[in-house]
């Protein structure tokens, strides 16, 4: 049992560190892009089908189709490993060859903004109708209204659902160890190999996840507390 | 001065406006009446162009709206600034102050700077009677006290017209009071409004003009004192079914 806990004891900093290191950043950039991405495509979906917007709207929904169609780990592993041979003369002559960091952030921040924007898009229609006649009236442009007026609403709509996606995304950056990220469940695997204590070191780094993911938990309870004080509940 | 000539507006296959052609004077109150879904509201909606007739012409002083061209926004922005709007659900910003709410259009349409938009605010929450709710959430008010808010926040833009879509529908007699208050207030320091309301005796006492608008046909346009002393056999019959005493007299027959 003392040699269990010792293992535990050496193995917890090593895997906090890789968390630290990688893990988290890795989550919180790809989520920051993938909220912008998010915004982007949610906007082309609902803007009017005229103009060269018909074209940015076909875009838009190819790639939520695209990256909700495929699994994440299908995609990195075509990022990372498949983009090297896709030589174009004059292009990319040598292929698209990026590290493990930039393929890893791109391929999150494009999946996960597949999926909020599909949040965001809702919770934009969401806000009633008259929220937008109501700055209308007093003038606002369309730009102005969605600054000021439907976008701070639809962010408390969406803030269950995005806590979700960021909470998912944390747990899914594991999958980075696959294109040789050296992120939490990575050292777990490393440590593993070393100890032959497979039970105890992916409970233990399963464990650490749930403890990060229940940080998000909470904060995600702070935030809703925090946007919601303008309206009244039954609670 | 607003004049409406020829104009139409449909949605699908159903004409919500017909041929209609009237004038609103300035300083002046008009109040549109008429059986639900008549276009009335619809009418209303044309003037700052939350609707767009697909046909027709719309003067607002010297400004020329012809709605078989295509508007620009520029025209649209100009005429949603020279025209306030009031609406039955109120539809204050819920995330908002109720002073900031006021304040939203004079600081981010007008330009001017959150002290000289608070300072006005605070002036028509007084003149509503909310000065005291100036900090409070839409979601703390009465539906009275929200229409009132909503009226402040018209009037914070310095529209040339006020256009008030059915204002006190939603609110219980009591509530509706208050905001009737305001209104009449408005009317004697001569704001120019345009009130489409089944309050009838409420048009009564403020209206300079009625609108009776059935099937989407202006059919009255004229003084309250012959709306309501030589109306037509149909008006009879919309005073009638709207108000109680008839019906209770029919009973006694």
């Amino acid at each position: 049992m003392n040699s269990i806990w010792h293992i535990i004891v050496t193995a917890i900093p090593q895997i906090a560190l890789a968390g630290l290191k990688y893990t988290i950043p890795i989550a919180i950039v790809s989520f920051i892009i993938g909220l912008i991405l998010a915004v982007l495509t949610a906007l082309v979906k609902l803007s009017p089908r005229h103009g060269w917007f018909s074209i940015l709207k076909a875009i838009a929904y190819f790639y939520v189709w695209l990256f909700r169609s495929t699994p994440l780990l299908v995609q990195l592993f075509i990022v990372y490993f498949g983009l090297p041979y896709l030589k174009i003369k004059g292009v990319f002559p040598n292929g698209i060859q990026l590290d493990p960091w930039t393929a890893g952030i791109m391929t999150f921040s494009l999946n996960t903004g597949a999926y909020c924007a599909e949040t965001i898009r809702a919770s934009i229609l969401s806000i009633p109708e008259g929220q937008w006649e109501a700055a209308y009236s007093i003038g606002m442009t369309k730009p102005q209204v969605l600054r000021r007026i439907i976008l701070p609403q639809a962010a408390r709509v969406s803030l269950p659902p995005l806590s979700n996606s960021f909470i998912s995304l944390v747990k899914d950056t594991s999958l980075a160890a696959s294109i040789t990220i050296i992120e939490m469940f990575e050292v777990s695997q490393q440590i593993a190999a070393e100890n032959y204590q497979p039970l105890v070191m992916y409970t233990l780094v399963a464990a650490l996840y749930a403890i990060l993911c229940s940080i998000l938990s909470w904060l995600q309870g702070y935030l809703e507390k925090r946007s919601s004080r303008y309206i009244k509940t039954a609670n | 001065m607003i004049k409406l000539e020829h104009v139409n507006k449909t949605f699908g296959d159903h004409q919500a406006l017909i041929d209609i052609n009237t004038e609103f004077k300035e300083q002046q109150t008009t109040v549109i009446v008429g059986p639900s879904g008549s276009g009335k509201s619809t009418l209303l909606r044309s003037l700052n162009l939350l609707e767009r007739p697909e046909s027709g012409r719309y003067t607002f002083n010297d400004q020329l709206i012809d709605f078989t061209k295509p508007l620009s926004s520029k025209d649209i922005l100009t005429l949603r600034r020279k025209t306030g709007m009031v609406f039955q659900g109120y539809n204050l910003f819920p995330h908002l102050t109720v002073v900031k709410n006021v304040m939203e259009g004079p600081v981010q349409v007008l330009k001017q700077t959150p002290a000289v938009a608070k300072k006005t605010a605070l002036e028509l929450l007084t003149k509503v009677g909310l000065a005291d709710k100036a900090e409070a959430y839409p979601s703390q008010l009465s539906g009275g006290q929200q229409q009132r808010v909503a009226i402040a926040r018209s009037l914070a833009m310095n529209p040339e017209y006020i256009l008030l879509d059915e204002p006190t529908s939603a609110l219980d007699p009591e509530l509706e009071a208050g905001v009737l208050r305001v209104l009449l207030e408005l009317a004697q320091e001569k704001d120019s409004m345009i009130i489409v309301t089944h309050n009838l005796e409420f048009a009564r006492s403020v209206a300079d003009k009625i609108l009776f608008v059935e099937a989407g046909k202006i059919l009255f346009d004229g003084t309250p004192a012959e709306f309501f002393k030589q109306p037509t056999q149909r008006i009879a019959d919309f005073l009638a079914a709207m108000t109680f005493t008839t019906i209770s007299d029919k009973a006694n027959n």
